[in-house]
């Protein structure tokens, strides 16, 4: 198994530069991408249904490769990389799908012990953080629950667990409180928030904008029409955060 | 290792339920057939064999002179001059009272006692094996003892008339090894179909397990895991199924003595190749599910 390099201290943890993706012979969905995202940050991603934020949260989470322009992740060109290398860097990112994407015949505890489980981590070492985290997303008293048997928000507290329990170093979340009421999209923000202070680098698209004024030091990355929309030149020439 | 070792907790990413239905089944049916095309491909080509090397080298004279004292004495001269030659094995004189025994079927009297039976001028014949080797060195020496003690009389070799039926009983032993070959490749075509069924039964899973970062041989595994142990039910079913006909067929046979049918045995080796196939089509399935799943994985990112 080849893992990840670890990263260069000071380098983004992910740059993007002049990237497009086309599907089949398609015009482009996303053009002329270019953005840097430095460790420990928070970024919101925008823009209207249909604007490419699920394409391009694709390609940070390594679901898709760009059909043009340069893409590094934790220091690395990921479009030349080998398809075998790839797993070692996807352990690295935890992904919150919209349709939470828990796999329905294991329970709330299995799918949250999953990542480690294929990280090779041994059952005797899984308990402890298992448990601290179904108690963290208040699920403790569910765990052997199965997801369909789960409310929509218990599930997305799953899928968040999930992917968080292998501390990744860059969080991805797709609408993760689409599916949920006001008051459970602000749980679960706060969540995000307690892991980007613990170092976790997270980029949550949404539509809801309230959500981004409860973040402090949050960035916006707003997507037009397949575009990057950064007037301030905040994403690509970030300021330094050390 | 023909079924790989996947923990326990990893064996849950899968449902429970079978994933490939009537798989076993299909297995199972495949499995008997091809056993017992083997266990009859090996019979006859033992068979054949058999036939093969006792024709070979088998000979019979036939003394045709008219006078049956003198074909009585020439035939006795032959069978003792041969007794002393040092390319015959062994000789016998065929009785008349064997001969007449044996045309009587043909003419209704199974004793050979028929008056107009005991009338007809038969030949005197000589059975002659010779020993292995030289074949056609014995040929020539035979021609020139004949000539010598029987001369007029015809040698007729066993392998003219025995050999189309030992060539048509090959054929059939090789019908049945192609049919062996037919149905490992059928076999091999269940087990990809399952394979590419079950990726695509469970491809949500499979790509919620690439996201979070699990490698090819991972999922494989998993995947070959269940098909392996599917086909063995079905491999051992249909094993147990072919034993069952081959040991009935064996019963009955075993009360066959006389003829070719005699000639037709398994043998340690056929026995041997019958309990290796179920072992080697489970190798071949997991093998065959290893790859399809590998292949069809990379297409994935």
């Amino acid at each position: 198994m080849t893992d990840a390099a670890p990263m260069r201290p000071g380098g983004a943890m992910v740059e993007f530069s002049g990237v497009g993706l086309r599907y089949g012979p398609d015009a482009e969905v996303l053009s002329d991408i270019s953005f840097n995202l430095q460790p420990g940050s928070f970024y919101f991603l925008t823009g209207a249904s249909g604007a490419g934020k699920t394409s391009l949260l694709k390609m940070l989470y390594l679901a898709q490769r760009p059909s043009r322009g340069i893409v590094r992740l934790f220091g690395e060109d990921l479009v030349a990389m080998p398809r075998h290398r790839l797993p070692g860097f996807r352990r690295r990112i935890g992904v919150v799908f919209q349709d939470f994407r828990l796999i329905p015949h294991l329970s709330a505890r299995d799918n949250i012990a999953l990542p480690l489980r294929i990280a090779g981590v041994g059952e005797a070492d899984l308990a402890g953080p298992v448990g601290e985290m179904l108690s963290w997303i208040g699920l403790g008293e569910r765990a052997d629950a199965f997801p369909p048997t789960l409310s929509g928000g218990e599930q997305q507290r799953v899928a968040i667990a999930r992917a968080v329990i292998a501390r990744p170093q860059l969080l991805v979340a797709d609408e993760p409180t689409g599916n949920v009421d006001p008051d459970m999209a602000m749980r679960l923000l706060g969540l995000f928030e307690a892991l980007n202070r613990l170092g976790t680098t997270v980029v949550v698209a949404t539509h809801d904008i309230h959500l981004i004024s409860r973040i402090e030091n949050a960035q916006m990355m707003r997507l037009e029409k397949g575009r990057l929309s950064d007037p301030t030149g905040a994403l690509r020439y970030p300021p330094n955060r050390a | 290792m023909l079924i790989p070792r996947v923990p326990v907790q990893h064996r849950r990413l899968l449902p429970d339920r079978r994933l490939s239905g009537p798989t076993p089944w299909i297995v199972a049916i495949l499995m008997m057939l091809t056993l017992l095309a083997a266990a009859a491909g090996v019979g006859l080509a033992r068979a054949a064999n058999a036939i093969g090397d006792a024709i070979a080298g088998r000979v019979t004279v036939q003394i045709v002179t008219a006078n049956p004292m003198t074909r009585a004495a020439q035939a006795a001269a032959l069978r003792r001059a041969a007794d002393t030659a040092p390319f015959v094995r062994s000789a016998r004189t065929v009785e008349r009272e064997e001969l007449q025994a044996m045309l009587g079927q043909w003419f209704g009297s199974a004793e050979g006692d028929d008056p107009l039976l005991r009338s007809l001028p038969l030949p005197a014949l000589v059975d002659i094996d010779f020993v292995g080797g030289d074949r056609a060195g014995a040929m020539a020496a035979l021609e020139a003892l004949v000539a010598r003690e029987a001369p007029g009389a015809r040698i007729i070799p066993h392998a003219e008339w025995l050999g189309p039926v030992a060539r048509l009983i090959r054929s059939l032993a090789w019908i049945a090894a192609g049919l062996v070959l037919l149905m490992t490749l059928a076999s091999a075509a269940v087990v990809i179909m399952t394979a590419r069924a079950a990726l695509g039964t469970h491809y949500a899973t499979i790509e919620m397990l690439h996201l979070i970062g699990a490698t090819d041989r991972q999922i494989a595994r998993l995947f070959q895991r269940r098909i392996a142990i599917d086909t063995a039910y079905g491999i051992a079913l249909g094993s147990l199924v072919a034993a069952a006909i081959l040991l009935l067929v064996g019963w009955q046979w075993s009360g066959v003595t006389a003829g070719l049918a005699a000639t037709a045995s398994l043998g340690p080796v056929g026995w041997a190749l019958l309990l290796a196939l179920p072992l080697l089509a489970i190798a071949l399935a997991a093998l065959t599910a290893r790859q399809t799943l590998l292949a069809a994985l990379k297409k994935m990112l």
